[in-house]
């Protein structure tokens, strides 16, 4: 997929976003939209993964530890035919396969149950240590929240996948600044990520527009240091795309009503 | 009577189950040699993973590890392992229902000197809870190695306690089903439902009876999870009387399960032996339980309550 082609997939995304939390009067816009190019990009250009047999054992594996984004996760897997758009109309709904958190059980092409924040990198991890241990060529994937990296859990994550030399580990930071109760700051300061992440012995990347298309892919396609873990810190806009939702800490966990879906899907034609 | 942990028979029963399943790995949180996955580690030094003195990691990494194709057996203290990474046992293990078996030693009061603080009492309860959990608690040494192999053998959560303290490895020929009961004394006065070091206890307890002319049925519920109802009822319609044995708080575990498969089904006088709302403490094991009322004589003073 070239860059232009990558882009209409972004807008595409966006488009679903939009529509799968306006339909189901709840979700999480803010953090979907944010984290759209940085999950495009892994599944559309670094994933070795096949629509058609979403169980392949030997397919890279992705982890959304940031879970609220299913949205976005759920966009980009019907976007790449795991399954009909039409299945959009089941988020959030009883008995429906997409949950308001992903569910590896009901959803092909998700490859781990999330949401309760802090869990994913150490899932991610699991999977990346058994790759190795069983000499798979598998790479794993994951995308947290800034807002996450509170969980303590995450740093025991970061600790193993260190210990353990898990090259074959990419671990994303969506740096969109904001978390439910306010910024990072007034919540809980994060400090310098970057220099916390390197401390913790991965190979770190900061991106200074995670929703820059060509900055993201320059840094997925940066060479992997052998033996270490890599991250990506993005810093990204939340609500990106929507003018009326960028940056805004309101719509972190808020639906669009019907006018504020058109107004959204206008700006969104592209 | 030998005496052996089952936390002892946990590690050789691992690396014997590791011999004949190369998928089966162990993961640890840097008491390997108290919860005796030291000795799988020494049979299959590079299929045993170190979390450090982090639960709620090695718990993910074990979820992360079953999505592969492992069957990763994870193990500390009770404590913390369904205490403190309760929340990643449920979400990231039971709710996807993923093969992790989180096999947990130091349970109970009969930790003894490390006190309270290492004492789980409540893990029966919180593991219980979960949906699709299996939760087994073996009596003996011989009955942890079939444990753990019949946990190897089913696909999904399996809880599995274990305790630190060497007790009486008193049954070699009884089949291990999980979620089958296995009647150990037939009896006809009371019928008395206990699960791991308690078992022991209680055949003690039933033999000081005997000799008091009481007739009492003891009855080894190794799985708490899915219990054995048909058999808790046939006994509990047999015998009138029911007592629960469990080194365990009398709230939530092996006392509770009993009596919802009976509440409402069978009319009969019912009694719970355990730890009654307590924490543990320090002293040694054979003190303590006798401090919580664990001992053979005190369950059978308790059985005879209900007579």
């Amino acid at each position: 997929m070239n860059t232009a082609e990558l882009k209409r997939f972004c807008t595409a995304v966006r488009r679903d976003i939009i529509n799968m939390t306006a339909n189901a009067g709840s979700g999480h816009p803010g953090g979907s939209l944010s984290a759209v190019e940085l999950m495009s990009a892994i599944f559309c250009t670094k994933m070795r993964i096949n629509p058609k047999n979403p169980q392949d054992p030997g397919r890279d594996r992705f982890v959304l530890s940031k879970g609220h984004a299913a949205p976005c996760y759920y966009g980009v897997l019907a976007e790449l035919g795991y399954f009909d758009k039409s299945a959009f109309e089941s988020f959030r709904q009883l008995h429906g396969m997409l949950q308001g958190h992903p569910d590896m059980k009901k959803i092909p092409g998700v490859d781990a149950s999330t949401g309760s924040l802090g869990q994913g990198v150490s899932i991610a991890a699991g999977m990346a240590l058994a790759a190795k241990h069983q000499g798979q060529d598998v790479k794993v994937y994951t995308i947290l929240g800034d807002g996450e990296c509170q969980e303590g859990q995450v740093w025991e994550a970061f600790m193993a996948a260190s210990h353990y030399k898990l090259d074959n580990l990419t671990v994303v930071v969506d740096n969109n600044g904001l978390q439910i109760d306010g910024s990072n700051d007034e919540v809980m300061s994060l400090g310098d990520l970057a220099a916390k992440l390197r401390a913790f012995g991965f190979q770190t990347v900061e991106v200074a527009d995670g929703n820059d298309l060509e900055q993201v892919l320059a840094a997925l396609d940066a060479p992997a240091a052998a033996g270490q873990p890599r991250a990506i810190l993005a810093h990204t806009c939340k609500g990106k795309g929507v003018s009326y939702m960028e940056n805004q800490v309101g719509w972190h966990g808020k639906a669009p009503n019907e006018e504020q879906r058109q107004q959204a899907l206008q700006e969104l034609e592209g | 009577m030998s005496e052996k942990a089952t936390r002892a028979a946990y590690g050789e029963a691992l690396a014997e189950l590791g011999a004949v399943n190369s998928k089966v790995v162990a993961l640890d949180a840097d008491l390997a040699h108290a919860t005796m996955t030291v000795t799988f580690k020494n049979a299959y030094p590079d299929r045993h993973f170190n979390a450090g003195i982090a639960e709620a990691n090695m718990v993910g990494m074990a979820a992360g590890m079953a999505t592969m194709g492992l069957v990763p057996f994870c193990s500390t203290f009770a404590m913390f392992g369904a205490g403190r990474a309760y929340e990643q046992v449920r979400n990231s293990v039971a709710y996807p229902h993923l093969n992790v078996k989180l096999a947990m030693s130091h349970a109970g009061v009969s930790v003894g000197e490390d006190g309270g603080s290492h004492q789980c009492v409540e893990d029966l309860a919180l593991m219980r809870a979960i949906p699709g959990m299996t939760v087994i608690c073996p009596a003996d040494a011989n009955e942890t190695r079939r444990a753990v192999f019949a946990a190897a053998e089913l696909d999904g959560p399996v809880y599995l306690r274990l305790a630190r303290l060497a007790s009486p490895v008193f049954e070699d020929e009884q089949p291990f089903t999980i979620g089958k009961a296995n009647v150990l004394r037939e009896g006809s006065d009371v019928a008395v439902f206990a699960t791991g070091l308690m078992v022991s206890e209680s055949l003690a307890a039933a033999k000081l009876l005997e000799a008091q002319g009481v007739s009492a049925a003891v009855i080894n519920v190794h799985t708490i999870k899915p219990l054995d109802a048909e058999c808790v009822a046939a006994y509990a319609r047999k015998c009138g009387k029911v007592v629960t044995v469990e080194e365990h708080s009398v709230i939530g575990g092996l006392g509770d399960a009993v009596a919802d498969a009976l509440l409402g089904k069978v009319d009969c006088a019912f009694h719970k032996i355990g730890v009654q709302d307590r924490f543990g403490q320090s002293g040694k094991a054979k003190a303590v339980l006798e401090e919580y009322g664990l001992t053979a004589p005190q369950i059978a003073e308790g059985i005879r309550s209900v007579l």
